[in-house]
């Protein structure tokens, strides 16, 4: 026992490495589902044990693979924040899958079900790898295979424009892929290493030079392009409204997390706090950028008719709280930039899970559609209420302890007029999410519309209900996700509990 | 025995229980949740509890000290009131919302802390706002978004001032925020954030309109409800954090004034109310600026004998209104034959706000005056008494007068319903004993008074009575001199263009030049948020450049012009 835990972190990603060409041999739909089900709950379990090894008490773990030492072999290294985004993937997929299985059948061709399961696993074990593993190459390695295996998810969806969206997510994404490793690549130049923790160690010396300088620069575009970043970001509306609600619901609620997570621990851990944001003052650039994404996307978010793509904008504004938490470079704002990680993976999860189940019953997610429905899937609406009351950052809801502690993050700072900012943005979702509840509430259905109940599913529901309800009890008990993050920010800052 | 129980939680809960029950259930449900509420809170243990760690920072959602079980009680009252006013009503969101916006507003007055403060705060305005849409017309749709909005903002207001507040002090508690030389001006920008905050919601000058906005346009029950809570929860959080904060005494002075000559050339007599509420907020405002133990003794007093008689007053044309489907006073008259209990009850809630000697309004509003006498501060007792003749003419007079006695209308209508009977017998009983037995009332009054304070002495009682009696002659003459009331609604406006003159006409004359401006600016300022609207839709709404779907190339140029402005950037950088 003590092996298999001493072997977690590997275990971790090498699971679903290994169940995902298992599900092409199962092939049986049905039985593809529970074990791509079993295994993303055993990775949750298996994350859920790592957190419980580094905090609140234990440290951080690295893990030599095959018994090679570092700098020569390759390390895996899981501290809080990693343990954190962990939970955050593995919980995600877990309770995607428990709710995949009715939206799948509906959604995607009954022959394809294999592939889709395997692409999924495949997705989660590149954005798992990415997020435990010590080693620069590695994240470009584990960034592809998240990435090719998102493509094809992407391109499942039902309609021809998923085709489209995902080639030009793979366009992005590839240009994105190859400025991150073109930057590994110019580090490795000058260092002759590719080991995380003895990068930050020789990067230091060579700081100076036009090499390392130039490797920041690719390195910071590339994972813009990524996680969204305003102006890189258009890649993503497209791709989250088009793409399956499963894989809109994880993607959304991880992928752009992990590249959160990747801009994190570069930016604070390789290049070293100093160097990127007092010498290089990438956080004025952030600044801007992610001021300039909340605005952008919740004002194009509110005249969308398309909720799913409403929603989609709407993440856009959200990376930009979280991008902005990173620029503040104090400990509250990376607390609210990291705990939002958390928290908007919850929100959005569930609330992209919701226009799965108004796609199941509906066949639309389009405002016109949904007039009236808060009568015909009153728990489903509702779920989208709870859900849209935690994007406006509501008291009681997580969405408020994210922007709690940016605000208090930008008064550190003594940024005052960005915290006024945070606040403007936030009735910005006010806006948009009333827009929808208005249609779905206050308006009368077309004469010819159905009125009929019809609840989604049970499972579905309950999924969407855990999602939003743990969003919820992490609202009122913040004390666990605000712990690891502010853990986890005093990690990265060096500071001293 | 004691309970711990969160005051106000009880209802909250006992909403969602509500919407799960059918038809008349749910009113009689509502009634026994918001009594059972009253009982816990009857039993409840003094001092602080129900604290909880929300991230850093320790709660304290129940505090009980006397301040807040004065106004819990006075709530609690009003509520079971409002629960059997409101047995008819077959809606369970109107029974839900009612319960939740009174449930948070008790709850807002035991909050210990900010936080807690501002999470009842924001409940109180969402589910209020339901009362009002509950009329189901397009107006009270209107008027429901931008009463939302106003509750909102001020939370957010709130919520601002309590972030900088917090960071100035490191501390959430909610105790007395001013400081000691009573100076807003002095104060640090998140404790001026909260004030405006507060004063939003009391409905302070130039920030009052939503209330006459709103709480005419609601349902016949949710007036009820909203005359008592909302601006009652700000009068309690004044009290509470601003208390003897001297711009207040202005403030409640100018509220005492204002709203009198709207309130008497206004033909719906729903908002008459509205505006005779803000005028009555006025002296209450006024006790907290003087902050001495004796007025605030008189804010809380007279909040409690206020949310009784406005309550009975919203009941009595609540009950008007459900019979004859109007409450505008050209349409009304001579209604004492059809409903003549709902007559009297009206008449007592008159005579209560108008403070006659055996009311409450009497034994309540004198507390204010005579702090205001002990202070020496004559041009505000002067301006109270004023405004208390004022009341007087559109709420004692006016409000009974068109509605149950003028010319006759003609309209035959029933009694009101029973239950609405037994709810105006409860308040106007209450109202009369409170005015013959002030006992009980001064013995919950938290703040200590070196000497027991005593409403009826010969020169309280003389002074009132000659007040009263010259308002009413004024009334009776103005009457006499412009003929009888007509009979026409044209008409009946006529009489009211005579109050008018009678009015200050001053006042009028410096209203109708501010609100040229103020619309001047106004339509300046709107010009400019078009402009911005027009800009923002230009490249925000489909087909803008922000929402539509770019070229791959144009993306990938956007990739490139970042990279090369990041390249150009840390070379420019590089140390030579």
């Amino acid at each position: 026992m003590n092996q298999l835990l001493y072997h977690l972190p590997v275990l971790q990603v090498v699971i679903p490495l290994l169940a995902a060409p298992a599900c092409v041999v199962i092939r049986q739909r049905h039985l593809v589902w529970l074990w791509a089900t079993v295994v993303t709950w055993a990775c949750l379990a298996m994350s859920i044990g790592l957190l419980m090894r580094v905090y609140p008490t234990g440290g951080a773990i690295t893990y030599e693979i095959g018994g090679w030492v570092a700098p020569w072999g390759i390390v895996y290294h899981v501290d809080a924040l990693t343990a954190l985004v962990l939970v955050i993937v593995t919980g995600v997929g877990a309770v995607v899958m428990l709710y995949a299985r009715q939206s799948v059948n509906d959604e995607i061709p009954a022959e394809r079900h294999h592939l889709f399961y395997a692409a999924f696993l495949l997705c989660m074990t590149g954005l798992l790898g990415i997020t435990v593993t010590g080693d620069a190459f590695n994240v470009f390695v584990f960034l592809e295979i998240s990435s090719l295996s998102s493509y094809v998810l992407i391109a499942l969806g039902r309609g021809r424009r998923a085709l489209t969206a995902s080639f030009r997510y793979l366009v992005m994404g590839t240009i994105g892929g190859t400025f991150i490793l073109i930057g590994i690549g110019l580090m490795y130049m000058q260092t002759g290493t590719l080991n995380m923790a003895d990068l930050a160690a020789r990067l230091p010396a060579v700081n100076d030079t036009r090499t390392i300088r130039a490797a920041f620069a690719f390195f910071t575009v590339g994972v813009s392009v990524k996680l969204a970043l305003f102006p890189l970001h258009v890649w993503l509306p497209n791709a989250y409204t088009y793409a399956p609600s499963v894989i809109t619901s994880f993607v959304a609620a991880t992928a752009t997390k992990v590249s959160v997570y990747v801009l994190v621990r570069f930016t604070f851990i390789i290049f070293g706090a100093e160097f990127a944001f007092t010498d290089m003052k990438l956080d004025v650039v952030l600044l801007a950028l992610a001021i300039a994404a909340m605005f952008i996307g919740s004002l194009v978010a509110i005249y969308q008719t398309n909720v799913k793509r409403l929603l989609a904008y709407s993440s856009l504004a959200q990376i930009g709280y979280m991008v902005l938490g990173i620029s503040l470079t104090n400990v509250n704002g990376l607390t609210g930039s990291i705990v939002h990680l958390f928290n908007h993976a919850m929100m959005k999860g569930g609330l992209f899970m919701v226009m799965g189940c108004v796609m199941l019953r509906i066949g639309s997610v389009h405002l016109r559609d949904m007039a009236g429905l808060g009568k015909r899937m009153p728990w489903t609406m509702a779920a989208f209420v709870v859900g849209g009351l935690n994007l406006i950052g509501v008291p009681l809801t997580s969405g408020f302890v994210s922007k709690w502690y940016l605000v208090l993050g930008a008064l550190d700072r003594g940024w005052w007029p960005i915290a006024v900012l945070i606040l403007l943005s936030s009735l910005l979702a006010v806006v948009y999410v009333w827009r929808v509840i208005e249609v779905v509430y206050f308006r009368d259905p077309p004469e010819d519309a159905p009125t009929e109940r019809c609840e989604a599913p049970l499972m579905m529901l309950v999924m969407t209900w855990l999602l939003l309800g743990a969003s919820i009890v992490f609202g009122v008990w913040a004390q666990i996700p605000a712990g690891v993050s502010k853990a986890a920010a005093q990690m990265l800052l060096g500071v001293t509990p | 025995m004691t309970t711990n129980a969160p005051p106000g939680a009880i209802m909250i809960v006992g909403a969602l229980v509500i919407l799960l029950l059918r038809g008349r259930r749910q009113a009689i449900g509502a009634l026994l949740i918001t009594i059972m509420s009253l009982v816990s809170l009857m039993f409840c243990s003094r001092g602080t509890y129900g604290t909880f760690q929300l991230f850093d920072y320790q709660l304290t959602v129940v505090r009980v000290d006397g301040l807040s079980l004065a106004f819990g009680y006075i709530f609690h009252i009003a509520a079971i009131i409002a629960t059997i006013y409101a047995l008819h009503v077959r809606d369970g969101t109107q029974h839900a919302a009612g319960l939740i916006y009174a449930g948070s507003a008790i709850g807002a007055v035991f909050a210990g802390d900010l936080i807690t403060l501002f999470t009842y705060w924001e409940i109180t305005a969402v589910s209020s706002v339901f009362l009002i849409w509950a009329s189901r017309t397009d107006r009270s749709y209107k008027a429901g978004i931008r009463y939302l909005i106003i509750q909102v903002g001020s939370g957010v207001l709130l919520l601002s001032g309590v972030l900088l507040h917090v960071r100035d002090t490191g501390s959430i508690a909610f105790d007395h925020l001013i400081g000691e030389d009573g100076a807003i001006s002095h104060a640090s920008p998140g404790v001026i954030l909260i004030f405006l905050a507060f004063g939003i919601k009391c409905a302070f000058p130039l920030l009052h309109n939503w209330l006459q906005d709103a709480y005419p346009k609601s349902t016949v029950t949710g007036a009820v409800f909203l005359s008592t809570f909302t601006t009652k929860l700000a009068v309690y959080a004044l009290a509470r954090g601003f208390a003897g904060t001297d711009c207040l005494i202005w403030i409640g002075v100018t509220m005492t004034l204002f709203p009198i000559v709207f309130a008497v050339i206004e033909n719906d007599l729903r908002k008459v109310l509205a505006y005779s509420l803000n005028n009555q907020l006025g002296f209450m405002v006024v006790g907290i600026g003087i902050g001495s133990a004796l007025s605030l003794n008189g804010t809380v007093a007279h909040a409690f004998c206020h949310i009784l008689y406005k309550s009975l007053l919203f009941m009595s044309m609540g009950a008007v209104l459900y019979r004859t489907g109007t409450c505008q006073a050209s349409k009304l008259g001579g209604l004492y034959k059809s409903m003549p209990i709902t007559a009297i009850c009206c008449i007592i809630g008159a005579a209560s706000i108008s403070a006659f000697p055996l009311t409450n309004g009497f034994v309540s509003k004198s507390l204010i005056l005579s702090a205001a006498a002990d202070h020496h501060m004559i041009a505000v007792w002067l301006l109270l008494l004023v405004a208390s003749a004022g009341v007087m003419e559109h709420s004692g007079i006016k409000i009974p007068f068109f509605a149950f006695f003028a010319h006759d209308s003609g309209i035959r209508c029933k009694e009101a319903p029973k239950h609405m009977l037994v709810a105006m017998i409860i308040a106007a009983t209450l109202c009369i004993g409170i005015g013959v037995f002030p006992g009980p009332l001064y013995s919950i009054l938290p703040y200590d008074m070196t000497e027991a304070y005593v409403p009826y002495t010969v020169g309280h009682v003389v002074g009132q009575l000659q007040l009263l009696l010259f308002a009413m002659l004024a009334f009776v003459f103005l009457v006499k001199f412009r003929v009888y009331p007509p009979e026409t609604p044209s008409e009946n406006l006529d009489t009211d263009w005579s109050y008018r003159r009678a009015a200050p006409a001053v006042v009028g004359a410096v209203y109708f030049v501010g609100g040229i401006v103020w619309r001047a600016l106004l339509k300046l300022g709107r010009g400019q948020v078009d402009d911005v609207l027009y800009v923002v839709r230009r490249i925000c709404a489909p087909p803008g450049i922000f929402a539509r779907t770019w070229t791959t190339s144009g993306m990938v140029i956007w990739a490139t012009i970042l990279l090369g402005a990041y390249l150009l950037l840390y070379y420019i950088r590089v140390a030579p």
